[in-house]
């Protein structure tokens, strides 16, 4: 049962939100304002989150109509000034779009075995022959002990976006303290067993910011 | 990359604080009649000389830098505010909420770019420098109190700046903590009577933890002289 939830709510968080954050978004925030939501995220997270296929699909769009525009307007030689603040803010763009790629390929190369094959030919054919595996430290081993994981199980800083009321830990202490993650002045340690509770909770949460810190590794002596 | 952060040392450089804190918007009075302009992150203007119009920071310093208008700090950019916000700050362990979520950034974009428009500006910068000194001994005296048996260090209205700063090190030190108490590294004296003595207690953590709190002092410091 337990883990069925925790399945159920790890879904929901690879899902896009179809409610009214959804609709929020639409009206109230810019595709730019998304894209930076999802940079800072991506930069916050441990593990390679979500790619924003259509986020980035409109944001690409709208730099290459502004691109269009620029050249355009440089063409019809329009005045310089407006023309530079034109250019400031696709470069601004530019560099969002390009930094939460940035982010996101330094993930995946720490954890790939991209270059196997030079390494092969070039690095583990030259060595003895019980440590030419590329997944494993020698033949000892009984495991992939050298395949680099993402660190799921770490510790982010978050900023909630609402008011969230009171969350119970399961491994908190006796007394059943409820923590108020109240206001915007949320501060969260996820321990892994907290995270899959709240990761539900974590689609309205900015990585970003703490305020209320809870920790709820450690049984109280 | 140049301005891309070292994730040892903080998730965002200060560049990338400051490209954050640019889309927070400001006043400013222009003094040059240009059409609205339709960016990819807004709409803004039209400009008309002398009629304050709302633009995002980093637009307000691009006409600044042209001499193309005025800024009009923010209402809590004021000796009196300020004043006011230094003598909370002192007054009491919490963090006060009067200033916003990017006040260290947005002051030095306006100390850099707009000095002319804030009114007493030495003394302005002055409070702002003390702010940020009397916030931060308490954000380092809340820290302190985090400990292996902490269940929660309440730190509320951070600033982005100071979040910045804090992160790596409460991430690192809780790692610490997880690691030195995870039950699979600690022997259970009931269970386990062939290993090792009991080593349960909390020193390990506690050496641990002041390690860290001065490595994070030395941090905190380099950062602040910046």
């Amino acid at each position: 049962m337990a883990s069925n939830t925790a399945e159920e709510e790890e879904e929901e968080l690879t899902v896009p939100p179809t409610t009214t954050e959804d609709y929020e978004a639409l009206f109230s925030t810019t595709d730019v304002e998304l894209l930076k939501r999802a940079w800072r995220n991506e930069k916050a997270a441990p593990e390679i989150l979500r790619f924003q296929s259509d986020l980035i699909n409109r944001v690409t769009e709208q730099i290459q109509l502004m691109e269009e525009t620029v050249e355009e307007k440089s063409a019809d030689n329009a005045d310089p000034l407006s023309l530079s603040l034109y250019q400031m803010d696709l470069d601004r763009t530019l560099f969002l779009l390009r930094s939460y790629l940035r982010v996101r390929i330094q993930k995946i190369e720490k954890c790939t075995g991209d270059l196997k094959k030079h390494l092969e030919e070039n690095v583990l054919s030259q060595l003895p022959e019980n440590y030419q595996s590329i997944l494993r430290q020698s033949v000892i081993s009984e495991e992939d002990d050298m395949v680099p994981e993402p660190q799921l199980d770490t510790f982010v800083l978050c900023r909630s976006k609402e008011y969230l009321t009171g969350i119970q830990l399961e491994d908190g202490p006796v007394d059943d303290r409820q923590f108020p993650y109240s206001c915007i002045d949320l501060v969260v340690e996820l321990d892994p067993r907290l995270s899959k509770k709240m990761k539900s909770g974590l689609t309205r949460v900015d990585v970003f910011l703490v305020q209320v810190f809870v920790n709820c590794h450690y049984p109280l002596m | 990359m140049a301005g891309q952060s070292d994730p040892e040392l903080s998730l965002f450089s200060v560049e990338e604080l400051e490209f954050i804190a640019e889309d927070e918007m400001v006043d400013i009075v222009p003094n040059l009649k240009m059409g609205p302009l339709n960016l990819i992150s807004g709409d803004f203007g039209p400009f008309t000389p002398q009629i304050v119009t709302k633009v995002p920071m980093w637009l307000a310093v691009a006409l600044k830098k042209r001499g193309k208008c005025s800024i009009c700090p923010p209402q809590w950019m004021s000796v009196e505010k300020l004043t006011h916000v230094l003598e909370a700050e002192r007054d009491s362990q919490e963090m006060s909420e009067q200033l916003p979520f990017h006040y260290v950034e947005i002051s030095r974009l306006l100390f850099e770019h707009a000095r002319d428009n804030i009114p007493d500006v030495y003394m302005v910068r002055s409070l702002i420098e003390d702010i940020k000194d009397v916030r931060f001994h308490k954000v380092e005296t809340d820290l302190e109190a985090f400990n292996g048996r902490t269940i929660a260090v309440k730190i509320k209205n951070l600033s982005a700046m100071e979040v910045n700063i804090v992160r790596p090190f409460i991430g690192r030190a809780l790692q610490a903590f997880y690691k030195h108490d995870s039950p699979e590294l600690i022997p259970d004296p009931e269970k386990v009577s062939d290993t090792r003595p009991q080593v349960v207690n909390n020193a390990p953590r506690e050496w641990v933890f002041m390690h860290l709190v001065f490595a994070f002092a030395e941090a905190t410091t380099k950062i602040i002289m910046n």
